[in-house]
């Protein structure tokens, strides 16, 4: 008879609630990039454009002959429109292997035979993803909007711009939502991460350069509805209550934006599953 | 409703892929214990698991895990399953102990417990000393067992093994047997072993369900499947061999086929080696061989699916 018998033994312990599965995929998500310096140098680097406004503030708000660059409604959708490039690069960075690894490695048919469900798997993962999204954008943000209250003194810029807050809000989750579900859509869509990297820059580059010669061919910015950024910088625009840039109907850029969602969505439903099905 | 006997039951089930029929009105019950799941491949039986842990919706049918409704439960039903798929499949970018603890965190183990949990299936399926290395780099073998780790690590009720010891050297497939052997007899873990290997399953298992082109051909307790129906004998002969195979099968008598070139008679109640010596007589064949045998699950199995 051993003294200590290490062999396999009945658990009877607690167990979490069914549904909460979701934030233990993300947790392992953000750990996991975390981890990595090479990102972790990408999210300093995005970074750096607060930086640099929070100087601007700083400067305008304390030395009066610098009040050219006192900051207005305008200079937070330029910063929102600034990240654009970060966002791109964070969602090439975290979003390309999101499914696509997991698919490599036949790890959906691990998660799904675990009790959660095929949207609980998926909004693991866009959270991932989100996170990271948001930290170049909305966090920022904020903390810009933050920062002038705290170096001006005053409340008398917010109290103007009440606005910018629900307007930051709002244009950072639209621009980081469209981001994240067009990226986990492609991204189940290969086995292979550098592919899907290279197909999310082609997507983006592609329609900009699309939009750019049906506008030069036309000579009006009303085909501005092609262009993935084009669509999300028109609504943005009115987001903050700024003239929208292009001819192109609001209402038509939104249109395409839930189009966009809805379609990634679709794709998530069909790839996401157990089991694949060539028939 | 599922007879409470049954850790799984299927009624009347029909799983389609495309055109393709993959389970054909399939009934089967599973008792408590080690089941084996037994078939060529291409019979249907991952579908049938795969059906089961509800990653494909049956086309009708109706079916019972651990007494709850597939179409109504699954998530109960997974909280309390484990299953180790066919194929190589693991978390990219883990070490073993971390992917294990994550399959318990998933399942809905507290983080604490996880751990402790995978530290401890990991020593239980011999990957105790390796549980630090990334899973990625593991061999075939060693990822049979950490599949097996991360289907045992929320201690489920029930176990799904599609296929465990495939790609396994037969020191590692040894081992993998006796583990599943060790977790239905000693641990009182129910199981499901789908294999192609005979073997296997009759070193782990006492009951069996036998399939073939999405159907069930035959289930039931082992030692009863292959309880005497008759005689058995192995036999050698010269002569026209083709023309005696007809012979006997006309006279009643299964006959299959074995790896060398002797031939398992089956001579039903009633008649005696004198039935094959008379017919040989009349086909002019010399018998060369001769010996009584047992039946064997391969005899169940090449019954059940009509092979010759």
């Amino acid at each position: 008879m051993p003294i200590h018998d290490q062999s396999y033994r009945r658990y009877g312990g607690h167990r979490e609630a069914l549904g909460r599965a979701w934030t233990v995929i993300a947790w392992a998500g953000i750990r996991s990039m975390i981890g990595k310096r090479k990102f972790l140098a990408l999210l300093i680097f995005a970074w750096i454009p607060f930086i640099v406004r929070a100087v601007q503030i700083y400067i305008a708000a304390n030395f009066p002959q610098a009040s050219i660059l006192a900051p207005t409604a305008e200079t937070f959708r330029q910063f929102i429109e600034q990240q654009g490039v970060f966002v791109f690069f964070v969602t090439i960075y975290v979003g390309a292997g999101l499914i696509a690894n997991d698919r490599r490695a036949n790890a959906l048919q691990i998660y799904l035979s675990k009790p959660l469900m095929r949207v609980e798997y998926i909004a693991g993962k866009l959270a991932v993803l989100m996170a990271f999204l948001l930290l170049v954008t909305w966090v920022p943000g904020i903390l810009l909007l933050l920062l002038q209250v705290l170096f001006a003194g005053s409340f008398s810029f917010l109290r103007a711009n009440l606005f910018l807050f629900p307007a930051l809000t709002l244009a950072s989750f639209l621009q980081v939502i469209v981001a994240s579900f067009t990226m986990l859509a492609l991204s189940s869509l290969s086995n292979s991460s550098r592919y899907v990297a290279i197909l999310y820059a082609g997507a983006v580059f592609f329609t900009e350069a699309m939009f750019g010669a049906l506008t030069a061919i036309t000579g009006s910015t009303a085909v501005s509805w092609v262009s993935f950024s084009a669509n999300l910088a028109q609504v943005v625009d009115v987001i903050f209550r700024l003239k929208p840039r292009y001819d192109t109907p609001v209402p038509v850029s939104l249109l395409v934006i839930v189009a966009l969602i809805a379609l990634s969505i679709s794709v998530l439903e069909r790839r996401v599953r157990g089991v694949e099905v060539v028939t | 409703m599922a007879e409470s006997s049954a850790v799984v039951q299927l009624d009347h089930v029909t799983v389609t892929y495309g055109a393709n029929r993959a389970l054909r009105d399939v009934s089967a019950v599973f008792r408590p214990g080690a089941v084996g799941l037994l078939g060529p491949n291409g019979a249907g039986k991952s579908t049938m698991l795969k059906a089961l842990l509800g990653f494909v919706r049956p086309d009708q049918g109706t079916m019972h895990v651990l007494d709850l409704d597939v179409a109504r439960e699954p998530l109960a039903i997974r909280a309390r399953l484990g299953y180790m798929p066919e194929t190589d499949a693991h978390i990219p970018g883990m070490n073993a102990v971390s992917f294990v603890a994550y399959c318990g965190q998933l399942a809905g183990l507290p983080s604490v417990d996880a751990m402790q949990r995978a530290h401890e299936v990991l020593y239980y399926v011999g990957l105790g000393e390796a549980r630090y290395r990334n899973v990625e780099t593991y061999s075939t073998g060693m990822k049979q067992r950490i599949k097996l780790a991360q289907a045992l690590v929320h201690d489920p009720d029930l176990l799904f093994l599609d296929e465990p010891t495939n790609g396994m050297d037969p020191k590692g497939r040894q081992e993998m047997l006796d583990l599943i052997r060790d977790l239905a007899h000693n641990k009182n873990v129910n199981l499901i072993l789908s294999s192609h290997l005979l073997p296997d399953v009759e070193f782990t298992c006492e009951h069996v369900v036998v399939m073939d082109k999405g159907t069930v051909v035959t289930q039931g307790p082992i030692q009863d499947l292959k309880a005497p129906r008759g005689q058995v004998y192995e036999l050698r002969v010269k002569g026209d061999e083709a023309a005696f195979l007809e012979t006997l099968r006309a006279a009643g008598m299964e006959c299959h086929a074995t790896d060398e070139d002797v031939m398992r008679v089956f001579v039903p109640n009633g008649q005696n080696q004198r039935a094959l010596f008379a017919l040989a007589t009349r086909e002019g064949v010399q018998v060369r061989h001769l010996k009584p045998s047992v039946p064997t699950l391969e005899d169940v199995f090449a019954k059940a699916i009509g092979e010759e």
